[in-house]
């Protein structure tokens, strides 16, 4: 009834089979469209981390599908009863920011600024690593394991900005993209020697099916599209209702503005790195018990992220989040018809949209250095 | 013999000896380096350069290898005809991807290099044709006066000497006139567009470039291996690549060179000793790799091989001796209309920022555009240079109608600038500087700068730009680098580099704007002494002292409208602008 060669299969995999099915069989196309808008909701999460990130600070996060990776692998060793990699990362940079903390507190003469600094540092680490090495032995229950796990990614985002970007601050948006490319590839590396190679789910938070219109759903999926939308409309009331969400807002539109109204932009730039963070931590718990993740896992879901976020032209939030659905959805019907095309087609996607952001918004020269 | 020539020549012989000496295994190391620093020179290019930031080189280089390797293989083609044809693959997907992707500004690019990187690396490997990801095996070897280059070190003396080619064509570019555009594209376009540079067409022509200096170092790699698969032209190695450049330093040819030695031998180090410290379990070297790419841009942004050039001074530039000396453009007839401003408007959005403005400005004569701020000078100026062009209205330039035409071509009817803010190339020589307002009066394109052929060209550039220099009173400072110059100095170098550009209509955005009260004299003396010498010219200027003293007539602007024109008497008697511009205490003001 529909076009039988729309999109038939072409793909060897499924045509050596001698499966004649069609995409819009109405048997597939609305599992297809519901596996899309699973993944879609996550990539849209992202998205607009990468947004916030990149309105606030100017920084292209590459790395943000890493936070991802580290939530979903980090709950993975807690439910093995490992103390996860991921302490350890935390420590390195909590020292580093330390130190970094008390040496620009003692240049400004400040010496008790200098030993709060210290004193919080080492006392946070020690609370920390007390903590999980406890939890991690005692195989808490789930909902304290993952808890724990956003505690220990969270934090990554802000030390990640006050050590790598913050002094950076000032760069040009390449220099910033130069380093968050490199920041990227030191997560990954360290992902690897943290987890291991191999690729690990979580348990689902929800067992079971439920039947919506004919269509049946896993329970976990829906787990993931409500808490999408739930974390999407606690995004939007947090910038249009609080003073903080507001203060965020200015800073992305006129840096030096929200500086001389009293807004600081290192703090601006910390909240809008802790917001990322959170927002990984939590896509990697949702799509931990639907795939399995591995340490580089998170750049390819990231990316996703960013064709939406580009869609979205990096300023517009719902814009974005749009995409990145639609990224999902392409994804999705891509990966049962020409499975081997999959990437190509969702990141050859990228180039027409790039072109047509970057045709449609007013040029501006941008001074290097 | 310059201190640093010296060092290069004993840098060729050691790479000479090298492959002589070494043990095998560090000969193909040599190899390797020599492929990577040859893409990284084609990168230096495209973003030191031009400010373009790709991490799709290595891809570039995957269709450089993949063309000889199917040709060679399937087809039997001799290497020496798919090193061309793989250049011509190449350049024929890179022209695709930058008419593509070049329009884009800042960030996008980069974006897009990584998206099509990812791309073409999953093409590579589920093209059936291409091997999949297991790759194409037994491509032949190259073959040099009958001598097969199977032998490593053999082989290491062919990537050195592509290598090395490659150094001295990226030199010779960057020593051009094109390669001066080039480095004004880093900056935005507005500079290179303001002296005739179309910088889209110059984007994609770089980006082709650098397409093909990755395309060679591809062949190099395919007929080294003998065979080819997508590994070692995915995004990472594209990353890679770029941190090559940023270590050693983007902005530099032999930056990109000490960077590939650099990241090579660094990683070898690493792979080595790292797993005996911290066990096999990681890819520690990509760690390190990223977190000194990271401690680089926070404390050394331009990279190593600045830190290093330093430590060598530069031997005095010598001038080419000259042989061709431009036409001066036939001096338009005293009196005749140059410009000719009718009915313009602009409109942002429902702001009307210039509303029904005309004015003439006549050759021989020296105009100012006053006005308060926001009264509308700076967006007239731009509707004139071609920046901004108006929403309705006409304006018409020496004789055409130049209402639409774009900065580039306005600037190449006999229209030079200069800029409020001062936009000049502080690493620069003031020579250099100058020589780039001359960019519309050579011809050469960038092949014939790459080979050096363009050197007549050249030398009289030279001669015109220090011509200028001495006319504005720079001549004895013209090998110093632009940004040691003091305000006032870089000013009056702006106005030489639009003068070395043989303009019939010098356009003047706030030349006194931050000048000292000598300085402001010595500038007044100089726009009457070019006056004088033919070239007409409008001012837009705060200053009332220097614009009253220093005009024939003036147009004032309030509020994007025309409120008088006269001369400086008449405006000066004329109570609007009394009310409007000289504000309450006019009888001091203007006394």
């Amino acid at each position: 009834m529909l076009g039988p060669v729309a999109f038939s299969l072409s793909a060897p995999s499924l045509a050596s089979k001698g499966l004649a099915l069609n995409i819009f069989d109405p048997a597939i196309f609305p599992i297809l469209t519901a596996d899309g808008l699973t993944n879609g909701a996550v990539y849209a999460l992202l998205s607009l981390a990468l947004v916030l990130v990149f309105a606030v600070t100017r920084v292209i996060f590459v790395p943000q599908g890493e936070f991802v990776m580290f939530g979903t692998l980090t709950l993975a060793s807690l439910q093995l009863g490992r103390v996860p990699g991921t302490l350890t990362l935390l420590l390195v940079l909590l020292a580093i920011s330390t130190v970094l903390n008390v040496v620009e507190a003692l240049r400004r003469g400040d010496g008790r600024a200098a030993g709060l600094a210290a004193g919080s540092g080492v006392a946070l680490g020690a609370g920390v690593w007390a903590l999980t090495t406890t939890l991690a032995a005692a195989k808490a229950p789930l909902l304290v394991q993952v808890l724990l796990t956003l505690l220990l990614v969270v934090p990554l985002g802000p030390l990640l900005y006050r050590v790598v970007f913050q002094p950076l601050r000032n760069a040009s948006v390449l220099v910033l993209l130069i380093a968050s490319v490199a920041l990227h590839l030191v997560l990954v590396g360290l992902g690897l020697v943290f987890f291991g190679p191999e690729g690990s789910r979580t348990p689902a938070f929800a067992e079971g099916n439920t039947a919506l219109g004919g269509v049946t759903l896993s329970n976990q999926s829906l787990l993931v599209i409500l808490v999408s939308a739930v974390l999407m409309l606690a995004l939007y009331y947090f910038f249009d209702r609080t003073l903080t969400g507001k203060a965020l807002r200015a800073t992305a539109v006129n840096r030096m503005g929200a500086r001389l109204v009293g807004i600081r932009p290192t703090a601006a730039g910390s909240l809008a790195f802790t917001v990322a963070a959170l927002i990984g931590a939590l896509s990697g718990l949702l799509i931990g018990p639907s795939i399995a993740v591995s340490y580089d896992t998170g750049f390819l879901i990231g990316l996703k992220g960013f064709v939406g976020a580009i869609i979205g032209g990096l300023v517009s939030y719902p814009v974005a989040a749009l995409g990145a659905l639609l990224v999902g959805l392409i994804e999705s019907y891509a990966s049962f018809s020409l499975s081997q095309w999959k990437e190509v087609i969702v990141f050859t996607l990228i180039l027409p949209v790039l072109l047509w952001r970057s045709l449609s918004s007013k040029h501006h020269d941008e001074e290097d250095e | 013999m310059t201190p640093r020539l010296i060092l290069t020549l004993v840098a060729v012989l050691i790479a000479l000896a090298l492959p002589a000496v070494l043990p095998v295994f560090q000969v193909t190391l040599l190899t390797n380096v020599a492929i990577a620093a040859l893409t990284v020179v084609g990168l230096v290019l495209l973003t030191g350069v031009a400010g373009l930031t790709s991490f799709g080189q290595a891809a570039f280089m995957g269709v450089g290898a993949y063309t000889t390797a199917l040709l060679t293989t399937v087809y039997g083609w001799n290497p020496w005809l798919t090193l061309p044809a793989g250049m011509v693959v190449t350049a024929g997907v890179a022209a695709l991807l930058g008419l593509a992707t070049l329009r884009m500004q800042g960030h996008y690019l980069p974006l897009a290099t990584i998206a099509w990187g990812i791309s073409l690396y999953y093409v590579f490997g589920n093209s059936p044709a291409l091997g999949g990801f297991t790759g194409l095996r037994g491509i032949p070897p190259v073959n040099v006066f009958g001598l097969d280059l199977t032998d490593p070190r053999r082989f290491a003396y062919l990537a050195l000497v592509f290598l090395a080619l490659g150094i001295v064509a990226a030199q010779f570019l960057l020593s051009s006139r094109v390669g001066r555009a080039m480095r004004a594209l880093r900056s935005g376009t507005v500079v290179a567009e303001a002296f005739g540079a179309n910088t889209f067409s110059l984007r994609v022509q770089v980006f082709v470039l650098s397409s093909v200096f990755a395309s060679a170092a591809g062949w190099l790699y395919a007929h080294q291996q003998r065979f080819v698969n997508p590994t070692p032209f995915g995004l990472n190695v594209g990353i890679e690549y770029l941190f090559m450049a940023v270590l050693g330093g983007a902005g530099y040819v032999w930056g990109g060179v000490a960077g590939a030695v650099l990241i090579t031998a660094l990683r070898e180090v690493l792979q080595n000793v790292l797993p005996s410290l911290l066990g096999t379990g990681g890819n520690y070297e990509v760690i390190v790799l990223g977190i000194i790419i990271i401690l680089v841009l926070q404390f050394a942004r331009r990279g190593l091989w600045p830190l290093l050039e330093r430590l060598v001074p530069a031997g005095t530039p010598r001038l080419l001796a000259r042989a061709l000396t431009f036409p001066h453009r036939p001096d338009p007839t005293p009196g005749s209309v140059i410009l000719n401003v009718q009915d313009a408007v602009k409109q942002f959005g429902g702001l009307k920022a210039v509303s029904d403005v005309s004015f003439d400005v006549q050759a021989g004569e020296i105009v100012g555009l006053i006005g308060p701020n926001g009264a509308g000078k700076s967006t007239m100026f731009n509707l004139i240079t071609g920046v901004n062009p108006a929403t309705r209205g006409s304006v018409n330039l020496l004789g055409r109608d130049a209402t639409r035409l774009p900065a580039r071509t306005i600037h190449r009817l006999g229209v030079a600038r200069t800029f409020q803010h001062v936009r000049l190339f502080p690493e620069l020589s003031l020579l250099e500087n100058a020589m780039m307002g001359g960019y519309a009066r050579g011809k050469a394109g960038i092949v014939a700068s790459l080979l050096h052929l363009e050197r007549r060209e050249e030398a009289a550039l030279q001669g015109v730009a220090l011509a200028q220099l001495e006319r504005v009173g720079l001549r004895d400072r013209a090998f110093d680098q632009a940004g040691n110059l003091a305000l006032g100095q870089q000013r009056l170098l702006e106005i030489a580099r639009a003068l070395t550009a043989d303009p019939a209509f010098l356009l003047l955005d706030e030349p006194a704007a931050g000048l000292r009260y000598g300085e402001k004299a010595e500038l007044s003396a100089l726009l009457r002494r070019l006056r004088d010498e033919g070239v007409t010219i409008l001012i837009v200027e705060h200053d009332m002292d220097l614009v009253m003293n220093l005009v024939d007539r003036l147009v004032v602007m309030n509020g994007g409208q025309e409120l008088a024109q006269g001369n400086p008497q008449q405006v000066r008697d004329n109570p609007a602008v009394r009310e409007a511009y000289l504000g309450a205490d006019v009888e001091e003001g203007a006394a």
